[in-house]
């Protein structure tokens, strides 16, 4: 297993930038998530790394060692697919001991490590079928196999779960996460899925328009997001994010509501300044009703999920979502009082759209 | 009753379909069925008029296809009849009044056309491919521009470029030459083969070759391995075209040989008889010259109604 490192890697095709600069370290065992919409750069990120595309500059390191110039066959890592790429001309099995007979493994290596991937993955009984026969989620487990069998130093896998029907993209995900606990091998997984990447990452890089928006644990970008896009797309729905006004320990919201700053805030916005526009961004489940709530907000809709129940509301036009208990029952155009949870509030610099840190921490 | 009238109207369209095609069948055909006709004709029956359906065949028009004959006086028959060497063909000959003084140039001339046409052909398909496979999956510079040039190549009507390449060939001394012929048929045929070629690339998921990439391969190994057997059916429609090209090209032909590398179809009409143009001649030197052509196509025509639709059909 090993260590991949990428040191101001940076990828343009012609005058678009697909992917600039990065630098990122992915450690020793570690499941690590690229998140984004699509079009952000991503998969072309993986593919760099796999040797399927070429850098425009900077340095790729596997375990340390300069891959940057390898092509795709020497580097040791194994790619698996959204749509799955199973030569449709061989049965499964063919399939999974396909790169190992490329590398010209003994016969009884390959029978031992068939075993082993068949044993992990349960696929026996699908062996003898040809891709064109098998179902799509058997057909992943088949190039799951196949990526297995290497050994290789890295896992790479594209969107393997997007080409899925929903409920077997369920099964698959904790398959995949299960496979990773046994192995321990170095993953690094593309996905646009949000949820996805929250439930299995051990971190997760979020990109967009080419940049990285933040490296961080789940727990990490969904608490403190580093910019409004992150607090955006992390989530669903995604942060709250509601324009006001500082001055002097409190912000201006709209419709004559004014939101405590939190202490540890304070003397971060003293120094951001008065008066200045601020963005106050809090989780949904940060809104806690209460009969004698400092914020007021108009029902807009509220929708039931089951296990609880998503109320929105207008403050003015804006729309905050709030995700209260299931029992919870509104109606239209109700005045609803509520407080914002003072350890889940944030505040952002609406020029930059980048997160305003606070000095002390919350305890 | 409304299905059994609505299986009558159905199989009344089949029928009128199936007529219909019949009939521009026939259309198609008769030029093919006048020059077979024609081909068996004796000479005093090729002309007449009304023109005669049935007649009796002759193979007097593969004779002088095949041979360069001397018209006899009538003392010079009596001599050459007590010849005691004669085959049958001078003595078919020696009943329409020539002897045969020699082969004519017209194997030489298919043979030419063989070679001209079959390894232009094979030339233009294999640096077809790999121009098509470099500008389908690599990103290359100007792609638009480039592939545009190579298929402005075929912009100009071959009787425009002519003179130019006549000159330079005659520099060059590629003037009535198969390598100069081979050269021209290539680079004319090349962009229609990288143009078609890349359209059935395009079709193939780069995908699989990525993981074989991945799982081992060489680019080289993957191109051989996977992306050649899965282009069969445009390699073998390309094949088709490009052949049905050079073997037919006249005007190049006509202008860039006289004699040692001269093809067949500027030298077909140019038979020339003894008395009069030898239509007979003409004819069956004419339909030997579709056999290959023939051939080729009925050897690869599995693949060619998928060549001919390619692009059409999206998987």
């Amino acid at each position: 297993m090993a260590t991949i490192e990428l040191v101001q890697v940076e990828k343009k095709f012609g005058d678009f930038h697909a992917v600039k600069p990065v630098n990122l370290t992915i450690n020793d065992g570690e499941f690590v998530v690229l998140l984004g919409p699509s079009g952000c750069g991503k998969t072309t990120t993986l593919r760099m790394i796999a040797g399927l595309e070429t850098i425009t500059s900077g340095k790729i390191l596997l375990n340390g060692e300069d891959i940057t110039d390898k092509p795709a066959r020497d580097r040791d890592v194994s790619f698996v697919f959204q749509f799955f790429a199973l030569y449709p001309h061989m049965t499964a099995k063919g399939n999974i001991i396909f790169p190992l007979q490329t590398q010209g493994t003994s016969r009884s290596e390959i029978e031992q490590r068939l075993n082993e991937v068949v044993k992990m993955l349960d696929i026996q009984y699908l062996l003898h079928l040809r891709p064109g026969a098998l179902s799509s989620g058997d057909q992943q487990r088949i190039a799951l196999a196949r990526a297995l069998i290497r050994r290789p130093r890295a896992f790479l896998l594209d969107e393997p779960l997007g080409a899925l029907d929903a409920d077997f993209r369920e099964t698959m995900r904790a398959e995949i996460k299960s496979l990773h606990l046994r192995t321990k091998a170095t993953t690094l997984y593309v996905t646009h899925d949000q949820i996805e990447a929250m439930a299995m990452g051990d971190r997760i890089v979020v990109m967009s328009a080419a940049i990285v928006q933040q490296v961080g644990t789940p727990a990490e970008v969904y608490h403190d997001p580093n910019n409004m896009f992150v607090a955006r797309f992390i989530g669903s729905p995604g942060m709250n994010l509601i324009p006001g006004t500082y001055s002097q320990g409190s912000v201006q919201l709209p419709g004559n509501n004014v939101c405590p700053v939190p202490e540890t805030y304070r003397s971060t916005l003293d120094k951001y300044g008065y008066d200045k526009k601020v963005v106050v961004g809090f989780r949904p489940e940060a809104v806690i009703p209460s009969a004698n709530g400092v914020l007021s907000s108009q029902v807009y809709s509220q929708d039931l999920h089951g296990s609880y129940t998503m109320i929105n509301l207008s403050m003015n036009g804006e729309i905050i979502h709030g995700r209260v208990e299931r029992s919870a029952n509104y109606a239209i155009n109700d005045i609803v009082r509520f407080d914002i949870r003072p350890d889940m509030i944030r505040f952002f610099d609406p020029e930059t759209e980048s997160a305003i840190k606070a000095e002390v921490r919350n305890v | 009753m409304p299905m059994v009238e609505h299986q009558g109207r159905a199989k009344a369209g089949v029928a009128l379909r199936a007529g219909f095609s019949v009939i521009v069948c026939i259309i198609f055909l008769i030029p093919v069925f006048w020059m077979l006709s024609t081909a068996f004709k004796p000479r005093l029956e090729i002309l007449s008029i009304p023109p005669k359906v049935f007649f009796e065949p002759s193979l007097e028009g593969f004779v002088s296809l095949f041979t360069v004959r001397s018209t006899l006086t009538e003392t010079q028959m009596v001599e050459y009849a007590n010849r005691k060497d004669l085959t049958w063909i001078d003595k078919f000959a020696l009943d329409r009044g020539v002897a045969i003084v020699g082969p004519s140039q017209y194997v030489n001339r298919v043979k030419n056309s063989i070679i001209i046409a079959g390894i232009s052909t094979i030339l233009a398909v294999i640096m077809g491919l790999f121009t098509a496979y470099a500008f389908s999956r690599f990103k290359v510079k100007g792609e638009g521009d480039l592939l545009f040039f190579i298929l402005s190549t075929r912009m100009l009507p071959a009787v425009v470029v002519t003179i130019p390449i006549f000159l330079m060939y005659r520099q060059l001394g590629l003037y009535d030459t198969h390598i100069g012929m081979i050269i021209l048929y290539t680079a004319f045929n090349l962009s229609f083969s990288v143009w078609l070629l890349k359209g059935f690339i395009d079709e193939i998921p780069k995908e699989y070759e990525e993981a074989a990439l991945v799982d081992g391969y060489s680019r080289w190994q993957a191109f051989i391995k996977y992306v050649l057997p899965q282009s069969l059916s445009g390699i073998a429609a390309t094949t088709v075209f490009c052949f049905i090209f050079a073997w037919n090209e006249y005007a190049f032909s006509l202008m860039l040989t006289s004699d040692k590398a001269r093809t067949a179809p500027p030298s077909i009409p140019a038979v020339l008889g003894t008395a009069g143009i030898e239509w007979a001649a003409i004819a069956a030197g004419a339909l030997l010259f579709l056999i290959p052509v023939v051939i080729v196509t009925f050897a690869l025509r599995k693949y060619l109604l998928r060549g001919v639709t390619f692009g059409a059909i999206r998987k």
